[in-house]
């Protein structure tokens, strides 16, 4: 009975008001998107770590006139070093292979390079990639080794691109968030000074607060869950429609993101909005509405 | 406007205060205790109290009267708790209302019942829904209101009107279901902060009658007013307010 007049209450007053309901909602919205969006890269930023981390390599290259003595010495201290789980000799005549069949497409620059130039080089599996600083501290100034190059380092750099992209989202979730409470706030004072009436009543007659206070709260929740549905779906477009569409080949450098972790968002942004609209609500009513 | 043709009416209007207040032997319990109670308003000029000593008992029915800003309304506030005094002491019933909780107010303010100069109605609600809206809000079964709001409305008057929204309604009737409001809940005490003001003269001995009704069922009545021929005719104990100070308390008083 009291839950059907305080939802009645609750569709009215955001009818009532509808045109700042429709800002909350896309202010909402769009924080929550970015917020989305944010916690998906730092999600992504793990899978591609973990994805890659296993495959990551430490690579000596060698110089051209190394002598098979020196190289079998190379071997040998790799191997005693401890830092190395496997340890691979790439040969002048592999490493072309393997040349050509990374720029298999690119036949000019395959046709440019002497199978001579590439270096001989080992190849090492690490059993800490953690560890390559003092391998390579160890091995780079010694006879015959050209030039240690850690992969890591490379992939340091797509790390250092998605950070920023993440670290962007989340301010742009943050300043729209802060703007989508304080749109809730306004909301919620221009309801109750449109209900004050009733709710002088109510508190006259002796109402319990929650139940002078559950129409505005219950708007801001509505809102705000109304806000999270369309950042979900705004999430789910966009992995369909960019992600999965438009730039396939740009994303397929990198694991690609899942369903699972787009539709884990749908219950995480909307308890958060849920949440953050209630309080905020909450909070504002305790100025507005005294008992 | 001259009173004078009314005489009459009024005079049907002077009815014995019920005779148990009269002996002390058997006097009921204190509804109201207002003990030292001062309250001030340093940054504006509404109206203070000044160390206010008032009891009053069970039954008993009271106006206070004074001019305008005497401090009548700052009273009425602060025993509905909606202000605290700076100083002194006030109870309602059991009730120790300078010491009472924030969020047990709303409970507390469930034994007052208020009627008010503009009736305060909802507009969206007709006669029985506004009446029915008190005993909604603080969770009472639908088939409760069901049984008592008509009872209610019978009592005051309005039997037959119960489905007429207020605008349909006359300010007698108007008045009438907010006196059926505050009085559904069977109060302890019922406030009346001028319930006449915007009545005609009539109209006003109607709804006296019925306050006077509901007195005689053990409620507790405090009438603000600055209608001198109802406090004349009525005779009943006036308090007498100036500059925040009770200046006469006089039962079976007149306006002065």
């Amino acid at each position: 009975m009291r839950a059907k007049y305080v939802m009645s209450e609750v569709f009215l007053g955001l009818w009532r008001n509808i045109s700042m309901t429709v800002a909350m909602i896309i202010t909402m919205a769009v924080s929550l998107t970015m917020l989305g969006a944010g916690l998906l890269l730092y999600n992504q930023v793990d899978v591609i770590e973990e994805y890659y981390q296993t495959n990551l390599e430490v690579v000596v290259y060698l110089d051209r006139d190394i002598d098979q003595a020196t190289t079998d010495q190379l071997q040998a201290d790799l191997e005693a070093s401890g830092y190395a789980e496997q340890v691979v000799f790439e040969s002048k005549d592999k490493a072309y292979e393997r040349f050509k069949d990374t720029f298999e497409e690119s036949e000019d620059l395959v046709n440019s390079v002497d199978a001579e130039v590439l270096p001989a080089a080992f190849r090492i599996k690490m059993k800490d990639i953690n560890d390559a600083p003092k391998l390579i501290a160890d091995f780079q100034e010694r006879e015959g080794v050209y030039q240690v190059t850690n992969q890591r380092d490379i992939l340091q750099q797509v790390f250092d691109i998605l950070g920023g992209a993440q670290r962007l989202t989340l301010i742009v979730a943050l300043v729209q968030g802060v703007a989508a409470l304080m749109l809730v706030a306004n909301t919620i004072q221009v309801a109750a000074y449109s209900r004050r009436r009733e709710v002088a009543i109510m508190k006259l007659v002796g109402a319990p607060n929650w139940f002078v206070q559950a129409p505005f709260v219950l708007e801001a929740v509505f809102a705000g869950v109304i806000g999270a549905i369309f950042a979900f779906a705004t999430l789910i477009a966009a992995k369909f429609l960019v992600i999965d569409g438009q730039f396939k080949d740009l994303f397929s450098l990198m694991p690609p993101i899942s369903m699972q972790s787009i539709l884990l968002l749908l219950p995480i942004l909307t308890g958060i909005s849920a949440l953050i609209s209630a309080v905020t609500a909450w909070i504002t009513l305790r100025f507005n509405i005294k008992v | 406007m001259t009173y004078g043709s009314e005489t009459t009416e009024y005079a049907t209007l002077v009815l014995e205060p019920p005779d148990r207040l009269r002996n002390s032997a058997d006097r009921l319990r204190l509804v109201i205790q207002l003990e030292g109670v001062t309250k001030h308003y340093p940054r504006s000029n509404r109206p203070s109290v000044e160390d206010m000593n008032v009891f009053i008992d069970k039954g008993e029915f009271v106006f206070f009267i004074g001019p305008t800003g005497a401090g009548k309304s700052t009273i009425i506030k602060l025993l509905l708790r909606e202000e605290i005094p700076d100083k002194g002491k006030i109870t309602v019933g059991d009730t120790d209302v300078t010491r009472l909780r924030r969020w047990k107010t709303p409970a507390y303010r469930r034994s007052i019942g208020c009627v008010f100069q503009d009736f305060r109605l909802l507009p969206n609600r007709t006669a029985a829904e506004n009446v029915a809206f008190a005993l909604e809000v603080i969770g009472k079964p639908k088939s409760v209101a069901r049984r008592v709001v008509p009872e209610v409305l019978e009592l005051v008057g309005l039997g037959g009107k119960e489905h007429r929204y207020p605008h349909e309604l006359s300010g007698g009737e108007q008045q009438r279901v907010a006196v059926a409001r505050a009085f559904v809940n069977r109060p302890l005490l019922l406030l009346a902060d001028e319930p006449t003001g915007n009545l005609d003269p009539d109209t006003s001995i109607e709804i006296m009658r019925l306050l006077d009704r509901i007195s005689r069922t053990g409620t507790t009545i405090l009438m603000v007013t600055h209608d001198s021929n109802i406090v004349n005719q009525m005779r009943r104990r006036v308090i007498e307010i100036e500059n925040g100070q009770i200046v006469r308390d006089q039962a079976r008083g007149v306006y002065g």
